[in-house]
């Protein structure tokens, strides 16, 4: 029952969040009003009346979504009133907006959206509820697909009442989280800066990819159907039936899927756009400006195809939180974690041990020098495209199981990326890690003061802060800056 | 279809105000970018200050309208000093990264929750623009013939807006060929060559970062003013790489070039805009909806920037010599 309601909930989360996506620029055709009585919830069924002076122009009554949208004469002032008698019980009109709109100006071919906002009884401006106070973006009619909630992490099981000391301790656990995950994306973005010269406004878009890849294969009932076959075969045998069940999971095969597919992407974006962009001498400034325009291109061919909503994995999402100490963490976010504490060894001892990982560090060193000891320059940038798309696509994932995905985390985790990588210094395949995690942290832990929506702008704040003090960040050297 | 419809949606945006606003954001990066090699990605930044300079000042604290415009003018230049202070002395993409970021962090502060009083939150603010359409001296009616009719607002708008892009244009080409416009140029193809004439290479180079966030931030005001609201999340960073797609469609390093650009771009885009809604209208596309249109338009500007990027750097008017230089 109890699992049911949550999925219920969620489902109404996602459907509060969903927002149409549309264009910068201005509209065409009838002017009309409109607008979708969402928050708390969509609600059916509420009569919203427009005047003109005192002539009544229209009614609408919200749909099953909650939208209403009521036809125009022409541009002029209106007024919109939303009829309180048709609020159900349960609800209230909030104090701002109210129920009525005066002055409402509609310009000629303007689809103007108008805002009503319902609450709880009992539940006033002084304690908003998350998705009233940081959802709303739908409110103007060059709107874009995204909303409020945009790279604003929740760290979880932070009650207000808690002490301070578990406050800290469960904002660094969950700012360690944040950390790694940036921290995953950012490895491959710092490589191939390293190796390239080049800064890749694309790796964002990558992220969301890989998330979103995972998000198609997850619901594949070919995983599914293997998933049952061999948690029947073995779920008798010692250890292995668990462990391989776990494996097995739809939700674990699609991130090996999107993983694979990421390094692909990587793979193919070298080879076919980058390789041939070097041999053509085209100065790195203008593969900046490329790269930028790949992004743009990569992340609308995404939203055209999943659509602008926040969608969340089927699987690992209701866990009970286990608690460790003062601390109280999902079993999916623990494994997050361990898995990504995990791949960051592998990667640094692939880069510390191995000959490709010597190849890319001395590439990343001196692209001619390694050249002229031998070292295949060309296919040892390739493996480095591969490894960055695939840990961005694993990235991918585990911001998307730890979160939501939607096709603008990517471009919001590259900020983010962007500021760990300057913070621990362009190039290095280390700093990215490191600078991931004191990212993360500030992050995380400056919620403790500050709103939780300016989290992120605090992280770029650390970046700035570093440019000014410290330019070539924590673990870089000094000649790399000119 | 009706090519006739097409054409007329446009031509109408093609010369409406979002493509004089856009000329004149783009005029701004003009200077960034094509006169003194800086990569400003955060252009949308001082247009968001423009902006909320405008109507927090009216609309909050009942100040007149220039006196707003004159406050996001000064939020302008106080922007471009914390951009360029940490970066114009390091790597370009140092300044790059850094005017993204802080364009996307400005948005998120507009938009914060405990600033609604001051900023109007998500929801933006409202009727702050009525002193501009008061001074209107048109008398109301329809201006021009058939299918490319203007009413008196937007006529006033209209004009306002491309006299501000004429005065920006000319203050440009007056800037560009002064001593100050060489040292500038000098900049862009050899900053160490400059260095070593005398010249004080990070206070020109700061000088042109406010001079183009300036115009940034009146093509901010101007759009605000003639949408006659503001909310944050028209900020995106998408408007950016708009303006960098039309700089450089344009041509960067010429006077004329954002305006040139921002008038193909927008009737271009109008275009395949309208183009796309009659053909899903009436059904022979069926695999994209309306509400996808927007999506597909963004990509094929990224697409524009890429392809115009790789085989035609100088753009429709540009010096190729001047285009390829290698900026450090």
């Amino acid at each position: 029952m109890r699992r049911r309601l949550v999925t219920v909930l969620l489902a109404v989360v996602a459907a509060i969040l969903a927002t149409p996506a549309g264009a910068v620029a201005d509209t065409q055709g009838g002017e009309t009003l409109n607008g979708q009585i969402r928050k708390p919830e969509t609600v059916e069924g509420i009569d919203i009346t427009v005047f003109q002076g005192d002539e009544e122009i229209g009614t609408a009554t919200t749909d099953s979504e909650g939208r209403w949208e009521v036809e125009l004469p022409g541009p002029g002032d209106y007024r919109v009133v939303l009829d309180e008698e048709s609020v159900p019980d349960e609800f209230v009109v909030a104090e701002r907006p109210g129920t009525e709109h005066t002055d409402v100006q509609v310009r000629p071919g303007q689809q103007r959206t108008v805002i009503f906002v319902l609450e709880y009884p009992g539940q006033q401006e002084s304690t908003p509820s998350p998705t009233q106070s940081e959802d709303d973006s739908a409110g103007e009619s060059s709107g874009s697909g995204e909303d409020g909630t945009e790279g604003v992490a929740a760290a979880p099981g932070v009650s207000a009442n808690s002490s301070f000391g578990t406050k800290v301790l469960q904002l660094t656990v969950a700012g360690l989280l944040y950390g790694l995950i940036i921290a995953i994306s950012a490895v491959g973005l710092s490589l191939i800066f390293g190796t390239t010269g080049l800064t890749n406004f694309a790796h964002g878009d990558m992220v969301t990819f890989g998330a979103l890849m995972a998000l198609l294969f997850s619901g594949m009932t070919l995983f599914a159907d293997v998933h049952t076959a061999i948690t029947g075969l073995l779920s008798d045998v010692w250890l292995l039936g668990p462990v391989l069940g776990f494996v097995f999971r739809p939700m674990v095969l699609a991130t090996l899927v999107a993983i694979l597919l990421g390094g692909l992407l990587g793979a193919v974006l070298e080879r076919f756009v980058w390789r041939p962009l070097r041999r053509r001498n085209v100065a790195l400034i203008q593969m900046f400006i490329v790269s930028i325009g790949l992004a743009m291109v990569l992340r609308h061919v995404l939203l055209v195809a999943f659509g602008g909503n926040r969608i969340t994995y089927p699987d690992f999402q209701l866990q009970e939180a286990m608690r460790l100490g003062p601390v109280a963490i999902t079993p999916r976010d623990l494994t997050i974690m361990v898995l990504s504490v995990l791949v960051l060894v592998g990667v640094a001892a692939l880069l510390q041990f191995t000959r490709v990982g010597k190849a890319m560090r001395a590439v990343s060193d001196n692209r001619d020098l390694a050249e002229s000891s031998g070292i295949n320059v060309d296919r040892v940038t390739l493996y480095v495209w591969t490894l960055g798309g695939a840990l961005s696509a694993l990235g991918g994932v585990f911001y998307g199981l730890n979160q939501v995905v939607y096709w603008q985390m990517g471009f919001h985790l590259l900020l983010l990326m962007f500021a760990a990588v300057i913070l621990g210094g362009l190039g290095t395949a280390y700093g990215a890690m490191v600078g991931g995690l004191v990212i993360g942290l500030v992050a995380q832990l400056s919620t403790l003061w500050f709103p939780s929506q300016l989290m992120n702008a605090w992280a770029l704040g650390i970046m700035i802060i570093m440019l000014l003090v410290r330019p070539q960040g924590i673990l870089g050297r000094r000649e790399r800056v000119g | 279809m009706d090519i006739l419809q097409v054409l007329a949606d446009a031509t109408r945006s093609a010369i409406g105000p979002v493509a004089a606003v856009y000329a004149l954001a783009a005029i701004g990066l003009n200077m960034h970018f094509g006169y003194t090699g800086l990569l400003n990605f955060g252009q949308v930044g001082f247009m968001l200050v423009g902006g909320y300079g405008v109507a927090v000042s009216v609309s909050t604290f009942g100040l007149p309208l220039w006196a707003g415009i004159l406050v996001g003018i000064a939020c302008a230049v106080a922007l471009a000093l914390l951009l360029g202070v940490p970066t114009l002395r390091l790597r370009a993409d140092y300044l790059a990264i850094t005017t993204i970021a802080v364009a996307e962090v400005a948005r998120l502060v507009y938009r914060a929750e405990f600033l609604r009083d001051i900023t109007g939150g998500v929801y933006g603010l409202q009727g702050f623009a009525g002193g501009f359409y008061d001074l209107n001296p048109f008398p109301s009616g329809r201006y021009g013939f058939g299918w490319l009719a203007f009413n008196a607002r937007d006529l006033w708008m209209m004009t306002v807006a491309w006299g501000l892009v004429l005065l920006a244009s000319v203050l440009m080409w007056l800037l560009v060929h002064s001593p100050w416009g060489r040292v500038i140029k000098g900049i862009r193809e050899d900053e160490d060559a400059v260095r070593s004439l005398g010249k004080n290479v990070f206070v020109y180079k700061m000088q042109s970062l406010v001079l183009g966030g300036v115009f940034g931030a009146l093509a901010g005001a101007m759009l605000v003013v003639n949408q006659q609201t503001i909310t944050p999340d028209q900020f995106m960073p998408q408007v950016t790489f708009y303006l960098w797609a039309i700089l450089l469609l344009g041509g960067a390093g010429r006077t004329l070039g954002p305006v040139l650009g921002s008038v193909v771009m927008w009737f271009l885009l109008t275009a395949s805009d309208s183009v796309l809604r009659q053909l899903t209208s009436s059904g022979v596309i069926t695999f994209i909806t309306n509400s996808e249109i927007g999506g597909i338009r963004h990509a094929l500007v990224g697409v524009a920037l890429v392809v115009l990027i790789v085989f035609r750097p100088q753009g429709l008017i540009g010096n190729r010599k001047e285009m390829l230089v290698n900026v450090k």
